[in-house]
């Protein structure tokens, strides 16, 4: 198909847009997402972004309403469950059992078109309206300016707890705040390109980034770099194609993106020593 | 000589932790300049009491002063070595990050820049540490993750330091080199050092006095006067005695394994916490 024609339509600029949008939004929360070892909190945000679709759609007929205010909802059961580790990973489970277990029961309550809510585990990158490219680049501009002004704390927090507690940083407060951003960019991201997607772009860039660099800053540059070319690689791919979806590219470049960094990271995994 | 100033003043102090009281009435004063070794078994209180020097923990009762004001987190006058503990493989930062964290990790925003790179890069090098400083810091040794949390917590040039069990997991060798910096530093800028620890032979060389918890019972002196077998036995409770075998301490019968031989660290996984 001629690339040049879709391009001046608007649906493939929203799409491009959007895609371009989320990346950069889970490209830096990315390397906090693994240093914090907070993958499955992702994968539990995003995947209850349906039962909040679902409920907003059944009580307010709204589904992004809905999964923004069940993010937050989420965030502040995961925030108060519990804060280590593997004691988090365990109530995240519980909570996403149950969670989806309510979503499909919404949904059989709800007798219109389900469609918006499904579309959330699924995405649709290509039905993006004008409304939802203002919500994302709302949330995106957010993400950009919380992480700029707490990057600093947080790294601390995340990987010197007790020297940045004696040193005045609130790292508790900070874990909340950041489980809130990682709320607000999985959900909007899910809308978007859905829940297989955040996973792709929130996690493997960011992995991938750190197979290649040791500095801090030079990881989260190229976590937002990987994840954008993922992202808008696997949309113009699948334009071209006509029938294979973005997701499918998408998760493909960026999974490519991985064995690569870990083929020729150059990021030592180990000191030789005589 | 000037006469030194009072770092750490600790008045009628008590900490109880739920119905456990750790320590009762305790009166203490650091003057500039001091090293202070912290001793006593498990659970005594002794992280506690960094805790509450750093602001982390409020006193249950009486008052702590740092340099004539109440503690409070944050205060830029004290340097803090937490309990050594390993840093995991997969960190994404390298030693001289962990350090920069150290000196600018609390700011919000942006900045830092020249000056901070200036001050990293010195206490870097004066450590020792600058051949491994960019590396991750998850693939170091124990040693010499230790140089660059000593770096960390020299970096901002601090008139006090607090050490939580700086020398566990550490190799004889890697235990001398910590507290010949630590030393060196103190006398180089005349700080106090407050150093808790479990074994007293590798500081006892620089010890001016030995802060001792047992039982909710404490005494604070010289290293002659608390090492002796009549003082710990009235600490404890219970007959302890105190042997000297050349130049090292050996103390038997007190019921933890705190200050015997420093070869007899090895009992000690990293991962062993002195209290909550």
């Amino acid at each position: 198909m001629n690339i040049d024609l879709y391009l001046t339509q608007a649906f493939a600029q929203h799409a491009l847009l959007a895609g371009g949008l989320v990346a950069i939004a889970c490209g830096l929360i990315g390397p906090f997402v693994v240093s914090r070892g907070m993958a499955f909190a992702v994968h539990g945000t995003s995947e209850l972004a349906f039962t909040g679709a679902a409920a907003g759609l059944l009580v307010a007929g709204s589904p992004v309403l809905g999964a923004f205010v069940g993010a937050l909802v989420v965030a502040t059961v995961f925030g108060t469950l519990g804060t280590k580790e593997r004691e988090r990973d365990s109530s995240i489970g519980v909570i996403l059992a149950f969670g989806l277990g309510l979503g499909v029961l919404f949904l059989s309550y709800y007798h219109g078109f389900a469609t918006q809510a499904t579309n959330i585990l699924f995405g649709n990158i290509f039905g993006v309206s004008t409304d939802q490219l203002l919500v994302l680049v709302t949330v995106a501009i957010g993400v950009l300016v919380a992480m700029g002004i707490i990057y600093r704390p947080l790294l601390f927090a995340s990987v010197d707890p007790e020297v940045a507690e004696a040193k005045g940083v609130p790292v508790r407060t900070l874990g909340i705040v950041f489980l809130f951003i990682l709320a607000l960019t999985v959900t909007s991201a899910a809308q978007v390109v859905g829940t297989l997607l955040v996973l792709s772009l929130a996690i493997t860039p960011a992995a991938a980034a750190q197979r290649l660099a040791t500095k801090p800053s030079s990881i989260t540059l190229l976590s937002v770099l990987f994840a954008c070319t993922a992202s808008i690689s696997g949309i113009l791919l699948s334009l071209m194609s006509g029938t294979v979806k973005p997701s499918i590219f998408v998760t493909a470049i960026s999974f490519a993106i991985y064995v690569c960094a870990r083929l020729v990271g150059t990021r030592p995994q180990s000191i030789a020593r005589e | 000589m000037t006469k030194n100033k009072t770092l750490v003043e600790l008045q009628s102090a008590t900490l109880t932790r739920g119905n456990h009281e750790l320590w009762r009435d305790l009166d203490i004063a650091i003057t500039a300049g001091e090293f202070i070794a912290v001793l006593g078994p498990n659970g005594a209180g002794k992280t506690s009491l960094l805790k509450v020097l750093l602001g982390l923990v409020p006193l249950t009762d009486g008052s702590v002063r740092i340099d004539g004001k109440p503690a409070e987190r944050g205060n830029r006058q004290i340097g803090y070595i937490p309990q050594q503990k390993n840093f995991d493989a997969t960190l994404p930062i390298r030693g001289r990050d962990l350090v920069s964290l150290g000196v600018t990790g609390n700011r919000y925003g942006f900045g830092g820049g020249h000056q901070t790179a200036r001050q990293v890069n010195h206490a870097i090098k004066a450590v020792g540490a600058s051949r491994y400083a960019s590396q991750p810091i998850g693939l170091l040794s124990g040693g010499e993750q230790q140089r660059l949390r000593i770096a960390q917590a020299l970096a901002g040039q601090p008139e006090l330091l607090l050490c939580d069990e700086p020398l566990l997991s550490l190799d004889l060798t890697s235990q001398g080199m910590v507290t010949a910096l630590l030393d060196g530093y103190r006398r180089e800028k005349n700080a106090a050092i407050i150093f808790v620890t479990h074994e007293i032979n590798p500081v006892l060389p620089y010890v001016d006095r030995i802060l001792y918890f047992a039982h909710g019972r404490w005494v604070i002196d010289t290293p002659e006067r608390v090492l002796q077998s009549k003082t710990l036995s009235e600490l404890y409770g219970t007959q302890v005695d105190v042997l000297r075998i050349h130049d090292r301490v050996l103390v038997v019968g007190a019921e933890d394994e705190a200050l015997t031989e420093a070869g007899a660290h090895h009992s000690h996984k990293g991962d062993i916490r002195d209290e909550h």
